[in-house]
């Protein structure tokens, strides 16, 4: 099982790998904790240095659109945040997510406002997700079991390593 | 590997025949499952997370290594030290592994079909969302990321859910001055930017007929600007003399749809009047006509990228700029596809009019698409570029504006200094 509790940062429709992290900055260096400071600075300045571990990423449709780099997924984990919330994701950015044990679950996310305590359980076959600050329950998506597998061991190479074929 | 045929029941898409062949059962829209690997890109955007993955778990043999291929063309030639120390990790891993290292020969998209390691039936994928430009040769081919490619490395295989497909059939004749460019960004203004995601496309209909691989190549490689997984185009004899022209050592699997397939969504579209289109700042699904963004003044333009920097582009420029010169305000950059293409165009005499028109012709890479060569807008600046994408900051620079058209479009623009319908030239 795994429990997550955490405050929202909102984001809207259509946030693209480039605005999580801009291209120029990949250039530079493939460490994600030093790419953390700059997720999202194209359309919310600052927001990297911000962030508090644990809380929770929320968005509209489409997270994750645009390119298909893992680093994506992988900045958004080193700068602590182990959830994100979307009416829908890109596929290949919800692929590298779960490949990398990182949490995306897609559900109705309109009525979850900035600062919204949230808590998030992932248990094989249900998911539950609670807005806590509204005292609302939000029904999401289930994930496909194989892939709860992967999410329970911590990511696809975990998943693999245990299962002894890689 | 061969699963029983008998048991197709006649009702296939495309993706669900490649995903049956390659899982060796019956696959159906919404399975997960195991599936064998043809091809796998890794570029140097991508691949040295690979490597770190492979190092990471102490892996150092590759699978079929000769069915793996690194190509540099993101950061051409290596800007800094920091790259300079990617690249050279690339090298060595290529050396100590066998798989194929391909470095200043072009984009990857546009090179891997060139050497024969894509063919009709494979099943590819690619660290880069724009992999999915080799349905143009009726492969189902997919942007994944690093770690999907490091398992299929070391095992042949990767999980993928089997996508469901949207079928689009374009009726109809294109107008003269409307080219595939223009029905594509139509397509994104049509379904929008996650129109089709999770699902992969079926190209279908007398304008695909009547294409050229170079201009299905547009349509398929912009398939991910809508979301899709895969963009697959029909197999004909315009695929099949393409691949006669280039040394294909790999056997070949061309996959049709049955006529029963079962479909997710099926558009039917009459396209005799299109116009051409233009994506404005800084969506890709941010439509208009030609006629509604005329006159928007242009500081730069591009020409290239794996949207649009084949020879039939740089062809089609030239023909275009005998007549007219470039407007001094803009400055003009033209990035051919890959060597293959620049050396065709060198021949020709293509490239030195460009130079003499006072364009700047760049090495074979990805350039300025995604700001990471050359070639940075300045602020406030508006640029027409031939890529696939206009997002913020996507050239480099946060406080320019990018507008996607044809080369058609774009060549018109360069030469007036502004947004300009090539059709009135």
């Amino acid at each position: 099982m795994l429990n997550f509790a955490g405050c929202a940062y909102v984001f809207g429709d259509d946030i693209n790998t480039d605005y999580i992290i801009a291209s120029r900055r990949k250039r530079d260096t493939i460490d994600n904790k030093e790419l953390a400071q700059f997720l999202m600075e194209d359309i919310r300045p600052g927001f990297g240095q911000k962030v508090i571990q644990g809380n929770i990423l929320v968005a509209g449709k489409n997270f994750g659109c645009g390119a298909a780099m893992e680093v994506a997924s992988l900045v958004i984990q080193a700068a602590g945040i182990p959830v994100v919330l979307a009416k829908s994701f890109a596929r290949t950015f919800y692929r590298n997510g779960i490949n990398g044990g990182l949490v995306l679950i897609k559900c109705n996310t309109d009525g979850i406002e900035e600062n919204d305590e949230l808590t998030v359980t992932v248990t094989k076959g249900n998911i539950k997700i609670v807005d806590n600050t509204k005292n609302v329950i939000i029904p999401s998506e289930e994930i496909p079991d194989k892939l709860t597998d992967y999410l329970l061991a911590g990511g696809l190479i975990s998943y693999l390593n245990r299962d002894g074929s890689i | 590997m061969l699963y029983n045929k008998g048991v197709y029941m006649g009702k296939q898409t495309i993706a669900e025949k490649v995903f049956s062949t390659k899982c060796g059962r019956v696959a159906h829209a919404g399975d997960i499952v195991i599936a064998e690997v043809d091809h796998a890109l890794l570029t140097d955007a991508s691949a040295p997370l690979t490597i770190e993955i492979l190092k990471k778990i102490k892996r150092n043999k590759v699978k079929d290594p000769k069915n793996v291929s690194l190509v540099i063309d993101h950061y051409v030639p290596t800007p800094n030290n920091k790259v300079a120390r990617l690249h050279q990790t690339m090298r060595k891993f290529c050396r100590e592994t066998g798989c194929n290292l391909y470095e200043m020969k072009g984009i990857s998209h546009q090179i891997l079909p060139e050497l024969g390691h894509v063919v009709p039936g494979d099943l590819i994928i690619g660290a880069d969302s724009h992999t999915c430009t080799y349905g143009a040769f009726n492969a189902f081919a997919s942007g994944v990321g690093s770690t999907d490619i490091a398992v299929s490395m070391v095992t042949g295989n990767l999980w993928f859910i089997v996508p469901s497909t949207i079928k689009i059939q374009l009726d109809g004749r294109l107008p003269q001055g409307t080219v595939a460019k223009d029905v594509i960004l139509w397509l994104a203004g049509k379904i929008g930017s996650n129109g089709a995601t999770y699902k992969a496309i079926e190209y279908t209909g007398r304008i695909i007929n009547e294409m050229s691989i170079d201009q299905r190549m547009t349509i398929s490689n912009m398939s991910i600007e809508i979301g899709a997984k895969a963009g697959i185009m029909p197999y004909d004899e315009k695929t099949e003399k393409w691949l006669s022209r280039i040394s294909v050592t790999k056997s070949m699997e061309p996959v049709w749809a049955d006529k029963q397939a079962i479909y997710d969504l099926e558009i039917v579209e009459d396209l005799s009047n299109l116009s051409p289109q233009i994506a404005c700042p800084h969506r890709v699904d941010n439509i208009c006509s030609i006629e509604e963004v005329e006159g928007i003044p242009i500081n730069m333009a591009v020409l290239g990228t794996c949207t649009n920097g084949r020879y039939e582009d740089l062809a089609k420029a030239d023909e275009m700029l005998s007549n007219y010169d470039l407007n001094p305000n803009v400055r003009m950059l033209i990035i051919p596809a890959s060597n293959e293409v620049y050396l065709k165009a060198i021949r020709d005499g293509i490239i030195e009019r460009f130079i003499l028109k006072g364009a700047v012709v760049l090495i074979p890479c990805c350039g300025p698409c995604c700001g990471t060569g050359n070639g940075i807008p300045s602020d406030g600046e508006n640029v027409i570029s031939t890529a696939n994408r206009n997002f913020i900051g996507r050239m480099g620079n946060i406080n320019s504006n990018i507008y996607l058209g044809s080369v058609e479009t774009v060549v018109a623009s360069a030469i007036k200094g502004q947004i300009y319908d090539h059709r009135k030239l």
